[in-house]
């Protein structure tokens, strides 16, 4: 590991004086927990003149209700996340998730918000600087070449942040605030396919928070991730789902991925609404999966093990909450 | 770049003056020469740098110093009171939980986070607590019987 880089970090109490500090420094960093920029910057990965840290400002470590709405606050703490009362209650499935994210001690310090704008990863970038520089870096940093993708139109990196597919089938909303005022938009506006550039906010704008509307009666969703280390790692794949039965058939069925895209992925279900769940209809699933989900070369396990160990846990998670009483 | 940083370190109250880049693990261990804090992978990856910020486990290796600007910070070192090992600390060498000691820092303080929120846990939560915190002797039994025989009497 290398010395961290020599920037100035701001500690601004209001999300104003956050975005005025960002809009003086075009390198300047948003920066939460840490656990995962600082980690990056030791490896190399960004030399920002300045961090703006967001766990002084007192707003954004909040979660209320408003109206039938809850809001969670961008700063929150997964380990805050995951024991509130009202998140239990009403979105089990998001509590869930956020267990399910790194160890103990990572989700104490890991926020909402910078669980949501996780740097993508990939085996040739989240890799030492003189491992890099003999590989002649990567498109994702510093080079111009894709070493996952030969064609090399972008880069391949991949998402593996296991709150935004949860976020998704749960229909959130996430709240950008910038030097413009306050925008709104879904989850997954959040995101594109682009590895290096996988989120959509502008310089300047800075996740605030995310709204969850009311959970529709007899919804049931889950989250399942495979992981080589099932205390601590990154998902190798994610899936989650909501399900709302309707008697013996699906009333509606949602289902979003992460660590197989450069971005977390809605995938279409809309031909299962009105069937039941049963043999012949799971692998209409399967295929949707295969279909949307573009797994590379991007982690140490192959694949095709991915590929293949995505339809399973998401034909096993839906098992589940199709049983579920 | 630096900047004041006032805190409880091991409940004493301090003020020193941090450059902003400064981790907190580098803190604790080159300017305050509190060594207990072991540098471990140095990538959040391992456990043995695990602190107590307000009472919960913190990895000191991807926390910058300034953050911790008016909070309670921990170290194993804290945990002895007038000469004596608190009683994690004590089983800890009684059930032989040291072993070769590297991780051992990071372990007593991630258990004793656990103790202070629940002071009587069964195995499979004391198991949970200790999920980020790596071994490398490969023995996680003992460590886990001197956190069970802590139990129900943590600070002690």
């Amino acid at each position: 590991m290398n010395l961290l880089p020599a920037f100035q970090c701001h500690r601004p109490a209001t999300l104003e004086e956050a975005v005025r500090l960002k809009a003086a420094s075009a390198s300047a960093r948003f920066v939460g927990g840490g656990t995962d920029l600082l980690v990056n910057l030791r490896r190399g990965l960004g030399d920002p003149a300045a961090l703006i840290d967001l766990t002084a400002v007192a707003d954004l470590a909040t979660i209320r209700r408003d109206g039938d709405e809850l809001w969670l606050g961008a700063a929150v703490t997964l380990a805050g996340l995951a024991r509130h009362p009202e998140v239990l209650a009403a979105y089990p499935a998001l509590a869930e998730a956020a267990l399910a994210v790194a160890g103990p001690t990572h989700r104490e310090a890991a926020t909402l918000g910078g669980n949501l704008c996780q740097d993508t990863r990939c085996i040739f970038y989240n890799q030492s600087e003189w491992w890099r520089q003999a590989n002649g870096y990567c498109r994702k940093y510093e080079g111009d070449k894709c070493h996952v993708v030969l064609k090399n139109d972008r880069c391949y990196a991949t998402y593996h942040g296991d709150i935004a597919p949860v976020l998704m089938v749960l229909c959130a909303d996430c709240v950008v605030f910038g030097p413009d005022g306050v925008r709104r938009l879904n989850i997954a506006g959040l995101y594109r396919e682009i590895g290096s550039d996988h989120l959509t906010l502008a310089p300047g704008e800075v996740l605030a928070a995310v709204v969850l509307p009311p959970a529709p009666k007899g919804r049931r969703a889950g989250y399942a991730k495979v992981r080589i280390r099932d205390a601590i790692d990154f998902p190798l794949a994610g899936v989650a789902a909501a399900l709302t039965r309707d008697g013996d058939v699906i009333g509606e069925l949602k289902v979003a991925i992460t660590g197989s895209n450069s971005a977390p992925l809605a995938i279409a279900t809309d031909v299962l609404s009105g069937r039941a769940w049963n043999d012949e209809t799971a692998p209409i699933l399967a295929q949707s999966l295969r279909k949307q989900a573009s797994v590379l070369r991007t982690t140490v396990v192959g694949a095709s093990y991915r590929r293949r160990v995505m339809q399973a846990v998401a034909r096993r998670l839906v098992d589940t909450l199709w049983q579920q009483d | 770049m630096k900047t004041i940083l006032t805190l409880t370190l091991n409940g004493r109250a301090r003020t020193d003056l941090v450059p902003d880049n400064m981790l907190l693990l580098d803190y604790l261990r080159e300017q305050v020469g509190l060594t207990g804090t072991k540098q471990g992978c140095d990538g959040g990856e391992c456990g043995a740098c695990t602190v107590l910020v307000d009472d919960q486990p913190r990895l000191a290796c991807s926390t910058l110093a300034v953050q911790m600007q008016g909070r309670r910070v921990e170290t194993v070192e804290g945990l002895a009171k007038g000469g004596r090992m608190s009683r994690l600390q004590q089983q800890f060498h009684e059930k032989l939980g040291a072993q070769c000691g590297f991780c051992t820092p990071g372990m007593i303080m991630a258990a004793e986070a656990l103790l202070r929120r629940n002071p009587d846990p069964g195995r499979e939560e004391i198991k949970a607590a200790l999920a980020g915190n790596l071994c490398r002797c490969t023995g996680y039994v003992k460590i886990v019987e001197s956190v069970e025989a802590a139990a129900g009497g943590a600070g002690q």
